[in-house]
């Protein structure tokens, strides 16, 4: 490396806060032109809005500190603003247009065009000349929908560079790509830097990381905690670094006493419903037992959610497996089947998929008891209020009163109305999916409180969640995927952040 | 474990009345939900006004006030289906079509093929279920936007209609069939309904108190009770005195009223109505939660085509024949009435007693403009206005709001 280059890019004491949250602290991280800069960090390590402060979605005067590009500070309004100083950035969830054409796609925006009349035949010519510079073999014309997905994150590289980029930013690339994709994608990323492109790569797979980056900088917790050339790390190294936190006594301590098993599964196999044979899921089993938090750790795009969703029975795609219920195989065909067997699923994104906004608590807290609390047909609103206040007062939700609108709400309150209607379902296994997603830490302290509560109460817990603190803290026994497999199985006294992460990111395996 | 000071825990058992969401208004304590009621309700009385002023007082005569309400009975038989339809985020603009074709087919049963009142009725029904059936299939099980299907509808409907009447009018000569769109009960009948709906009031007022106290819920205060007994039996009675001195209760407000009290019912007390809602708030989480969407659905589009067919009916017997173009656009005032009722065409949100004031309100305009003869074109220009004015000024007091 050329140390007498100067960084394309200098990002300086960068300080971010969302509402009761600091998602970065001072971090400063510098790019050199044809430099491949990993940035790797647990989920909300603060990669993302570091990048995204960096790519304008947060304007300037959102954030503290200065961004300097070619050594001049730019202060960035608005994502044009970044894209025009030469910044591209290449998101999970790709933006392209399926039913437009790659050529189309390209040039979004800024067709080359003579009195607004688009010049087709000179689209189509550049973007040919991008597709062959990327020794693409893809005809321009081509619909981006007939793409597979890897093609389309290689158009979205041919639109960065028709945009001039010098640096280009790339959010988990591989994450849904074939092994011959990922190798395509290499050789682009070579030729890049040969071309003194300046790239930033986020990825959770570090042998990627190993193979492609000059230099690594490691996030933890809105910090930077070091940034080294490539070859003075190894993966253990960096997982250290990932995860080396005090871990703080918010998980009050709680002994839970497993009980028999009350729900089990087996050889769960769950497909993609978009790509025909992928497999999401891969023959996982295991069982919980009553009064036992089951943590499963891994990262973004292991199949944890997946994992949930199916054996919940609400996933789009095929999927196999068994599913045993106080030692009784069941057949769960639906949502419905599933709370029938004593399921209950605090589902991710609350706003999305657990609660209608504009209902009232009550409303909310009912929806998945109904006949149950109320009454088959008829309804009975004295018994669903005198339900859904016993459990608002069990939770302490703070509202004015349960007839309040849920949407008004605090997210840390409207998280204890989804995990409400849930208990009012009166759930032998709870599954938990991010439960603490969004919200502040008090409200994250009452919500771990209510899950230790709730495991000696007898309950049987399953708990997914992207902050590894929080699976270590409160689960008696952890399992972690990776790409759809199990890779480890911990108990609480052999879980190690360590450990755990070194499993999740495919470094090794560990049986229990 | 931090607790604002303006954030109350709900840890105390009396939780009343008092809050659901509210805005105050000059010391007064109004709910949300009842201040959109009494917004609606203000703007009726201010246009009822206007049109009496202007027809120096034509407009709230007896008479004329017996005929609007039975000119609003069709709009408003279909605003209840078109309410539960939209709630759901559901679209059905077949309707007027079903309206028409089953008008076609009750005369049909009843003068072609000569099987008597039952029949006849029953079939218009019964189609217009099928067709329901249908239409909430393909948007249900086949994933068919209900705008698509129920647009081919309204074209598909009229064309069958057509069709089988040969382009023809048919009349209808059964005096018992006219009846349901023409006559009146005594006014003896309608003090008897007066007084049982009186006595349904204080009957449900007074359930509602035992419920409360065997939940442990806190009573609700004397005022409150009393408030909650006088004014719904003073509008009650009142309705019924003024349709009385003209000629009584029309037949097919009775129908509307009974339909539209089944509608509230349905909407407000039971579990059929309340997963409505969410699935028109939120389609996911309704889904998690382990609610059918596609059986509701297609329950809904039934629901909707049973109501077309029972509009059709009352529509035929009012004009005493069935014409192939009989309800034209008739889906659109449906629709309207919801949405000046306050409903979301995005689904989730709407009341009945919304879509019947929307319907009430557009039939009063419809009838002041008719009194005044202006011209037909600038009738439909101010009621076109009107709908997206009152939509749009809907929207602002939301933003605010939020």
């Amino acid at each position: 490396m050329d140390q007498t280059l100067a960084p394309v890019l200098e990002m300086r004491n960068i300080t971010k806060s969302f509402p009761g949250v600091r998602a970065l602290d001072g971090v400063s991280f510098d790019l050199r032109a044809g430099e491949l800069h990993a940035l790797v960090g647990e989920n909300g390590a603060g990669k993302s809005t570091l990048m995204k402060i960096l790519g304008g979605v947060y304007p300037h005067g959102s954030y503290g500190g200065e961004i300097l590009i070619e050594g001049r500070e730019r202060r960035f309004h608005h994502v044009r603003e970044a894209e025009s100083a030469g910044i591209a950035i290449i998101f999970q969830e790709l933006s392209l247009i399926k039913e437009l054409s790659i050529g189309e796609n390209i040039f979004l925006g800024r067709e080359p065009s003579r009195f607004g009349v688009i010049r087709w035949d000179e689209l189509y010519s550049r973007a040919r000349r991008l597709l062959d510079d990327l020794h693409l073999p893809l005809d321009p014309r081509t619909p981006v929908g007939q793409l597979g997905i890897g093609q389309q994150q290689l158009v979205e590289i041919a639109k960065a560079l028709s945009q001039e980029a010098r640096i280009l930013v790339l959010d988990e690339p591989t994450a849904a790509l074939t092994d011959a994709e990922v190798l395509t994608l290499f050789n682009i990323l070579d030729r890049l830097r040969a071309r003194k492109v300046g790239m930033i790569y986020i990825s959770h797979k570090l042998d990627e990381v190993f193979r492609m980056s000059d230099r690594i900088t490691v996030l933890r917790d809105g910090r930077s905690v070091g940034t080294k050339q490539a070859d003075e790390l190894d993966q253990a190294r960096v997982i250290a670094l990932m995860v080396g936190r005090e871990v703080g006594n918010i998980f009050p301590k709680a002994e839970h006493a497993p009980g028999e098993v009350v729900f089990e599964v087996r050889d769960i196999t769950v497909e993609d419903p978009d790509v025909r044979g992928k497999l999401l899921v891969d023959r996982v089993s295991f069982a919980v037992r009553r009064g036992e938090v089951l943590g499963v750790a891994g990262l973004m795009g292991a199949g944890r959610s997946e994992l949930l969703t199916a054996i919940f029975g609400a996933h789009a795609g095929r999927v196999r497996g068994q599913v045993l219920v106080a030692g009784k195989p069941v057949e769960i065909k639906s949502p419905a089947d599933a709370i029938n067997y004593g399921i209950g699923f605090v589902t991710e994104d609350r706003k999305r998929y657990g609660l209608v906004l504009d209902q009232t608590i009550v409303n909310n807290a009912t929806l998945a008891s109904l006949e149950h609390i109320s009454g088959r047909f008829v309804t009975n609103m004295d018994a669903e209020r005198a339900a859904c206040e016993q459990a608002a007062r069990d939770l302490r939700i703070k509202a004015p009163g349960v007839l309040t609108i849920t949407g008004t709400l605090s997210g840390g309150n409207q998280q204890k109305v989804v995990l409400a209607k849930w208990l009012l379902t009166k759930p032998r296994v709870l599954f938990l999916d991010e439960p603490t997603r969004g919200i502040d830490v008090g409200a994250k302290q009452e919500i771990y409180a209510h899950i230790n509560r709730l495991a000696s109460e007898g309950l049987a817990i399953v708990l997914v969640s992207s902050e590894l603190p929080e699976v270590l803290g409160l689960s008696d026994r952890v399992l972690v995927l990776h790409e759809g497999h199990i890779t480890g199985e911990f108990t609480r006294a052999e879980a190690t952040p360590e450990g755990v992460m070194a499993c999740a990111t495919g470094h090794t395996e560990r049986a229990a | 474990m931090s607790q604002q000071a303006n954030e109350p825990v709900i840890d105390r058992p009396p939780v009343t009345a008092d809050t659901a969401p509210a805005r105050t208004i000059g010391g007064v304590k109004v709910p949300m939900t009842a201040l959109r009621a009494y917004t609606m309700v203000f703007a009726l009385i201010v246009i009822w006004l206007l049109f009496t002023w202007a027809t120096d007082g034509i407009f709230l005569e007896a008479r004329n006030f017996s005929n609007l309400m039975r000119q609003t009975a069709v709009t408003g038989v279909l605003a209840v289906g078109m309410l539960m339809v939209i709630v759901a985020g559901q679209i059905d603009l077949s309707v007027g079509s079903v309206v028409g074709l089953t008008g076609g087919v009750a005369a049909i049963v009843l003068t072609w093929l000569g099987w008597g009142l039952v029949p006849s009725l029953a079939a218009a029904i019964l189609v217009g279920a099928l067709i329901g059936a249908l239409q909430g299939t393909l948007v249900a099980y086949a994933n068919v936007p209900a705008f698509i299907v129920t647009l081919g509808g309204l074209l598909i409907w009229r064309g069958v209609i057509k069709g089988i009447s040969q382009g023809s009018t048919i009349p209808i000569g059964l005096t018992s069939f006219k009846v349901i769109g023409q006559n009146y009960v005594s006014p003896l009948v309608g003090i008897i309904i007066a007084l049982l709906a009186i006595a349904a009031i204080v009957w449900l007022n007074l359930r509602r108190i035992r419920a409360r106290t065997r939940y442990g819920l806190a009573a609700a205060s004397m005022f409150d009770i009393i408030l909650r007994i006088t004014l719904p039996s003073l509008v009650v009675l009142g309705f019924i005195l003024a349709l009385n001195s003209y000629a009584g209760v029309p037949i097919p407000v009775i129908i509307l009223l009974a339909i539209a009290l089944a509608g509230a019912f349905l909407t407000r007390n039971t579990t059929f109505g309340r997963y409505l809602y969410a699935i028109g708030g939120n389609p996911d989480a309704a889904r998690l939660s382990g609610i059918g969407l596609r059986r509701h659905i297609l329950a809904v589009f039934c629901l909707m085509g049973a109501l077309s067919g029972m509009a059709g009916i009352i529509y035929t017997a009012r004009v005493s024949s069935a014409a192939p173009d009989a309800g034209v656009l008739l889906e659109l005032d449906a629709i309207a009435a919801c949405v000046i009722g306050g409903a979301s065409l995005m689904g989730g949100r709407g009341t009945i007693f919304g879509a019947l004031l929307g319907a009430l309100f557009m039939a009063s305009l419809d009838n002041g403009m008719s009194l005044k003869n202006i011209a037909d074109f600038t009738q439909d220009i101010v009621k076109g206005s009107i709908l997206v004015a009152a939509v749009a000024l809907d929207m602002l007091g939301r933003r605010k709001g939020e």
